[in-house]
């Protein structure tokens, strides 16, 4: 879309200058600069881990940079906290909205800022008429006493976006903000994002959606593990070279993916069912195929692989490893049968933190590692000695807690730790979270050598170059359904996007009803 | 009454149009009503208690026992009313019973055998209890060592430091000066002053909660703390407050307890703080902050001491207190979770059928 460029060369409303952050031993930011204009929409690129939510939150006032300097309109300011950014005119808003679940529309709005009469009394009255104005001009219908329990993520970024309209945001900063968003709901957003643009707000995007990123901007900021790539207009760049600028070379090189030959059906997935979270889900994995599951957040994928597990229980539908049924709702069937599930969150679910590393390798298989009930120390280090060579894992010593390894060295623990039980069919949940490059090269790696064993291979992943790059076949999930599936050689960028935006002729019957439901006009 | 809301408005001009009124308003309606139902039953069920309790025993209501029961509760809803702003920000106070006997000891100290009038009293106890209340506070929002120890802490703490200061000593009444138990046992028009007090003070803290910033700011913080630090509220100074505000208020209370008795001991209110916290999760206060109101705190304040009084007068054996308080707040808080669950769902299906 046009862009008119800013006229002369006005200082930008915001910038960094050379700014570097570090997190103990970690250093999130290098010595980056950025510039936002007025009137114009810069995007911000760049991997899990590359510095995108550090840069962010130093823009919000939440971070203070360790050296370099923050420039609004030209002029260097220290933010003390999130309240001085949004007195500057600095809205953000996070992947994640953050509102007062228990307060009102129009409180979420304006806490802090509420409009007060006499005796500095908070004006009820003027919070809600001027919720009310707002949500009117973002065209939006929702009530601005209801309770913000219980809106969708969609609503609840809009309530966001009327936050920065009550306070008149200069420039305005989006991460990922259409994460969780339909179609339907992205068109939306945009429209008012483009609004308040050529209201002359500055505006931030970040997004692992490249075409929406060249749908909404003009320029980009890349950056890869937290030092700054490149900063230039994005006209005349393709989508190849922004990947290119994230992942430092090319994807192939990213991902060792390994052909290999596919044997017999090792898990199957047959009409599964958990009221209001998925339908009628069904798929087969074979032996030494890697199958990933794609789609956007909340579209039900880790719900999908927990009940296959049996963590959850399914209302309806049956799991057959290897031909067998599972019974339904135990992980310890489920784990018998040759199943192992790496789960998403590897903090709250994969390790026990404060247990040493050998501990937490061999929680799985207590009982072969002893005797009536006691486990052998030996047995136990030996099996965790192992498995930490076998995947490179770095540390001081076996005996040292989980929790003072990196990130992606805690999520080798728990690969390991599911090896360890030498599974038929191995599920990974978000298997690179938030793990740097190099580590994740080396549990692609990993993956890929394991289905070259025969081991089959269940992957749900948000990173869509991962997908692409691992997977055998693509299965993508839009709003609880399998609205796709796509061999190796079909699965692009655009196909498996607009499979999980529900763009596909497959499901827009679904999408239409959705909608219909939604009482949009 | 809402968290939410005010309640001074009627319907809104500024409603937006389509979906029809209906549609519109029913989720507020809806989220307000629960809270409503939840004060009105407690509400309703105090009624019935004194109702019935009257019918066994007419000797329930004359004059000497109405006066006997606000008595009775004023203290607890004092301490009610300040419990719930530290619940309300996600943190408990359990430090209270201790500072109330610290206080009241510390007082009739003060004033044995001098002529000390009630408005010093007041203020040395209520000064004593905003500093114990800093220190909770400091501890729980900069040294960020969770509530639940912190005040079990300070509640050993103030406890020993009571009775090292008391060896097994107490106040004695006939050392109190007369107007300061006149306080105690006086009133105006037939009112005793400590419920007047009492409501003085639960007032005009439910008129700060909900009609001023920082009111606002303290239901926002224990919704969401997360949300609240990105929201720019001064998070710690505010928690650092409702403990002084708690702490401050207990201690008042504890030179109220000294009026009203006269004679104390230095762990004169050991083991109130349980019943204190009883009290306002009966009263409707989500145990994990941002819900409820202190006028839902006094009423369960009222209904734990009017169900005591009304045990006595029934001849029911005192023991059973203790199990009907625990059986009211083990329905509280069960009735809080399916209403809630509920509510989410409800407000879930308003705008995606």
């Amino acid at each position: 879309m046009a862009q008119a460029a800013p006229a002369g060369a006005p200082a930008p409303v915001l910038a960094l200058e050379e700014v570097t952050k570090s997190f103990g031993s970690v250093r999130a930011l290098r010595g980056v600069s950025l510039a936002l204009h007025a009137g114009e929409a810069h995007a911000l690129a760049g991997e899990n881990g590359a510095g995108k939510s550090t840069l962010i939150k130093t823009l919000a006032g939440v971070h203070r940079p360790d050296s370099g300097t923050v420039l609004l309109d030209g002029a260097p300011v220290t933010f003390h906290g999130p309240a001085d950014a949004r007195a500057a005119g600095i809205a953000v808003i996070y992947q994640e909205p953050t509102l007062f679940a228990d307060l009102s529309v129009a409180e979420n709005i304006f806490m802090g800022r509420q409009p007060l009469r006499a005796l500095r009394r908070v004006d009820h009255t003027a919070v809600r008429d001027a919720t009310a104005a707002l949500l009117r001009r973002l065209g939006v219908d929702l009530d601005p006493e209801r309770p913000a329990r219980g809106l969708s993520i969609a609503d609840q970024q809009i309530v966001e976006i009327a936050k920065a309209l009550s306070f008149d945001a200069r420039v305005l900063v989006m991460d990922e903000p259409t994460a969780a968003l339909t179609g339907t709901e992205t068109d939306r957003l945009f429209a008012v994002v483009e609004a308040l643009r050529k209201e002359g707000a500055a505006v931030l995007f970040v997004s692992h959606r490249l075409t929406e990123i060249f749908r909404l901007c003009r320029s980009v900021t890349t950056l890869r593990d937290g030092a700054l790539v490149a900063s230039e207009p994005l006209a005349g760049l393709t989508e190849d070279d922004l990947v290119r600028r994230m992942v430092g070379r090319d994807l192939d090189a990213l991902y060792a993916k390994r052909d290999t030959r596919t044997g017999e059906t090792a898990l199957e997935v047959r009409r599964l069912t958990r009221e209001g979270v998925f339908h009628d889900v069904s798929f087969e994995v074979r032996r030494g195929e890697i199958v990933a599951l794609a789609g956007l957040v909340g579209a039900g994928r880790s719900e999908v692989v927990q009940a296959v597990f049996g963590v959850d229980r399914a209302d309806a539908g049956e799991v057959l490893v290897r031909g067998a049924a599972l019974r339904r709702g135990s992980p310890t069937a489920a784990m018998d049968a040759g199943l192992a599930l790496v789960p998403e969150d590897r903090r709250q679910q994969g390790l026990v933190m404060e247990l040493s590393i050998e501990r937490n390798i061999a929680l799985t298989g207590l009982h072969t590692l002893g005797r009536g009930g006691l486990v052998r120390r030996a047995a136990e280090r030996a099996r965790a000695g192992d498995w930490a060579a076998r995947l490179r894992l770095r540390f001081d010593r076996l005996s040292d807690a989980a929790g003072v390894l990196s990130g992606g060295n805690q999520q080798k623990v728990v690969l390991a730790k599911w090896l360890a039980t030498e599974p038929e069919v191995l599920i990974v949940d978000e298997p690179t979270r938030g793990i740097d490059v190099g580590t994740k090269a080396e549990v692609h790696r990993l993956l890929s050598e394991l289905a070259a064993e025969g081991l089959a291979v269940l992957m749900v992943s948000s990173d869509l170059p991962e997908v692409l790059g691992m997977a055998d076949r693509v299965l993508v999930m839009h709003e609880g359904r399998l609205v796709a599936e796509l061999p190796r050689a079909e699965a692009t960028e655009e196909s498996v996007l607009a499979a999980a935006t529900g763009r596909t002729g497959a499901v827009r019957r679904t999408e239409a009803a959705a909608l219909d439901g939604e009482g949009t006009p | 009454m809402s968290t939410g809301t005010g309640t001074s408005a009627g319907p809104g001009t500024g409603t937006p149009k389509a979906l029809g009124p209906d549609a519109e308003r029913a989720p507020r309606s809806l989220a307000e009503t629960v809270l409503r139902v939840r004060e009105l039953s407690i509400g309703g069920a105090l009624v019935l208690l004194v109702l019935g309790t009257w019918l066994a025993n007419p000797s329930f209501l004359d004059g000497q026992g109405v006066e006997d029961l606000l008595l009775n509760s004023a203290i607890l809803v004092l301490l009610a009313t300040g419990q719930s702003v530290v619940v309300l920000t996600r943190n408990i106070d359990l430090s209270v019973g201790s500072v109330v006997g610290l206080s009241a000891f510390a007082c009739g100290s003060f004033v044995s055998g001098s002529d000390h009038g009630p408005v010093a009293v007041l203020l040395l106890g209520t000064a004593l209890g905003v500093l114990c209340g800093l220190v909770s506070g400091a501890l729980v929002s900069f040294g960020q060592v969770p509530a639940l120890v912190v005040t079990l802490g300070m509640l050993y703490v103030l406890q020993g430091v009571g009775h090292a200061w008391a060896h097994g000593d107490q106040i004695n009444a006939a050392d109190v000066p007369d107007s300061v138990l006149e306080l105690g046992s006086g009133g105006v028009l037939g009112v005793p002053y400590l419920p007047l007090i009492s409501a003085a003070v639960l007032t005009c803290t439910a008129y700060y909660l909900r009609s001023y910033r920082g009111g606002r700011e303290l239901y926002a913080i224990g919704s969401s703390p997360e949300a609240a630090r990105l929201a720019g509220i001064p998070l710690r100074r505010r928690v650092l407050a409702a403990y002084a505000f708690s702490g401050a208020v207990a201690g008042f209370a504890g030179a109220l307890w000294l009026a009203r008795f006269g004679t104390v001991v230095a762990d004169a209110a050991n083991g109130w703080e349980l019943t204190v916290v009883s009290a306002v999760v009966v009263g409707g206060l989500a145990i994990t902050g941002g819900v409820g109101t202190v006028w839902g705190a006094a009423l369960g304040a009222l209904l734990l001491t009017t169900m005591g009084s009304a045990l006595v007068v029934l001849k029911v054996n005192p023991f059973w207190e203790q199990a009907i308080t625990g059986v009211l707040l083990l329905a509280a808080i069960c009735a809080d979770r399916v209403v809630r669950h509920r509510t989410t769902e409800a407000l879930r299906k308003r705008r995606r059928p």
